[in-house]
């Protein structure tokens, strides 16, 4: 298998179906948002969603009504508040009611390794103290063979697809991102289909500070989407629109608002990124 | 944070100050966004130049010249020995036990440093106000060698049982932890705008060690919403020098917001 490039539009619609569990990652860096607002366009539902900050692509996809469960970690809108639109689904059922499993970082880490690793379950030393544990599935106890270790399991994640924003493709279909990666290559190695957006394709890679190689062996489908992970950043590209997050807080607050956002943000338009 | 008067100081000014200097140089440093990471970036202007701080996000060894405004910031990678991935750093350097201190916030903590941010008010399933949630901290807690907590003092935060436990401190007093399994030593001290707890040695329990210059005790207790036992040697922290706040003011004049 060798990665295709395809338009955003047709590699969504190849690949991400009404009721999937679907992991965006990217942590703080290289969000894939233009591709979460594609999957809202294209009108994707019932999704579980995966994801360790849901931050406002998931914020956006919950309140366009794509989203039916959310397994996270950390649930805000970094430096600004909180996610509106998850706590009015969550809590008053708009536009639909979603489930929720909540992890910590390092337990919802350990998911994606197991998934990565094609095992079913990670082992690590998490949650105990915690109340989280009592409300949480795919959290449990087991015993060293080797001694009286006892340890937390937690349950592997597979996605049926993954997506993330990366810096760059080369012509032959591999990815490189650089700066942050969080869990991505976990997330790729766990899924079942990969979708990558980039910022632009590159004859070859020329070495970068902490970067990191995804072969084309991994991915289905590369996407050139410039300013795709618009407003979070990309390394060496562009920064972090601050103000799209302070401003995302009211636009997010009431449902007219908001309603009305998708309509002139989304809906009406065909292209991604930033203009 | 508007004082600008050489002699005075805000209570934002102070508690960020105290928290600062009771990193050690050299200590490895994990760090919760916020004032606890203004706390730890200005340790390294201070006594600290050479503490080693970790992010969540990956960022291993940074030195940010500016305030982050938040945990994965562009500031923080560029300014890393190396950014590495997210079960490295909570596997390899939290789980494994290398981190000597955790640098925390929290919405609510207890008098045995046990700290919610998981939600306000009600059930877990309905609740009052939903907070973020875990993120980094419950395994920060329970790993780290010791953890610092900075947390405005008010009845609010100060509660008698937190709505939710999100991270161990010493859970119900001694023996909790070893119950639990947690590696880390736990809480050293709360570092407030107040002044600084430490756990008893025996009891477990916060007990008021220090008040910052111009603030008396009834203040610390008014604003304690449980029974807050005060230490018989109570001290005065050290008020902020002229240096310090000029550092302080400095780095919180580069943050973006």
């Amino acid at each position: 298998m060798v990665s295709k490039f395809l338009e955003l539009p047709q590699a969504i619609e190849s690949y991400v179906k009404s009721g999937d569990l679907i992991a965006m990652e990217g942590f703080t860096h290289l969000i894939p948002f233009a591709a979460g607002h594609e999957i809202i366009r294209q009108k994707v539902k019932d999704l579980t969603a995966v994801r360790l900050t849901p931050d406002l692509i998931y914020d956006q996809m919950i309140g366009a009504g794509c989203i039916k469960k959310l397994i996270f970690s950390w649930g805000g809108n970094p430096g600004v508040g909180s996610l509106h639109r998850f706590r009015d689904a969550y809590q008053n059922g708009w536009p639909n009611k979603i489930e929720i499993e909540e992890h910590t970082h390092a337990g919802l880490t350990n998911r994606y390794v197991a998934g990565a690793s094609g095992i079913g379950f990670a082992v690590l030393k998490g949650y105990s103290g915690s109340d989280l544990g009592e409300h949480t599935k795919n959290v449990s106890e087991v015993k060293s063979p080797f001694s009286d270790e006892v340890l937390t399991a937690v349950a592997a994640i597979n996605p049926d697809v993954t997506i993330l924003h990366a810096q760059q493709a080369d012509k032959a279909g591999n990815v490189m991102m650089w700066g942050i990666t969080g869990v991505a290559k976990e997330a790729v190695f766990a899924a079942s289909k990969v979708i990558v957006t980039v910022e632009e394709v590159v004859e070859k890679f020329s070495p970068k500070f902490s970067s990191m190689i995804i072969p084309s062996n991994l991915i289905d489908a590369i996407s050139v989407v410039p300013n795709g992970a618009w407003p979070s950043y990309a390394s060496d590209f562009y920064e972090r629109d601050n103000n799209q997050y302070i401003a995302w807080d009211e636009i997010s607050k009431e449902r007219e608002i908001f309603s009305k956002w998708l309509d002139d943000e989304i809906y009406s338009k065909s292209t991604a990124g930033k203009k | 944070m508007s004082e600008n008067l050489n002699s005075t100081w805000t209570a934002d000014e102070m508690m960020t100050i105290a928290a600062a200097r009771t990193l050690k140089d050299g200590n490895t440093c994990f760090v919760g966004i916020g004032i606890p990471s203004t706390a730890a970036i200005l340790a390294k202007s201070m006594q600290a130049p050479n503490l080693f701080l970790i992010y969540e996000s990956g960022t291993v060894n940074t030195n940010p010249q500016k305030l982050p405004l938040s945990i994965g910031d562009g500031e923080l990678a560029n300014h890393a020995l190396t950014v590495v991935s997210m079960p490295e750093i909570f596997n390899y350097w939290l789980q494994s036990g290398r981190i000597d201190v955790g640098f925390l916030g929290a919405a609510q903590i207890d008098k045995f440093a046990n700290i919610n941010t998981t939600f306000i008010g009600q059930t877990y399933d309905s609740p009052k106000v939903r907070l973020p949630g875990a993120g980094g901290a419950t395994e920060i807690a329970a790993s780290c060698k010791e953890v610092a907590i900075i947390i405005r003092q008010t009845t609010r935060t100060f509660v008698k049982q937190v709505d939710f436990i999100t991270s161990m401190g010493f859970g119900e007093g001694p023996g909790s932890r070893a119950k639990n399994r947690l590696r880390g030593g736990g809480p050293s001290r709360v570092i407030t705008d107040l002044g600084i707890l430490e756990p008893d040695p025996e009891t477990l329990e916060l007990t008021m060690t220090y008040l910052h210059p111009g603030v008396d005790i009834d203040q610390a207790i008014e604003n304690t919403g449980w029974e807050l036992k005060v230490s018989p040697n109570l001290k005065t922290t050290k008020a902020p020098e002229q240096s310090e706040l000029e550092k302080v003011r400095a780095l919180v004049s580069t943050s973006d917001k």
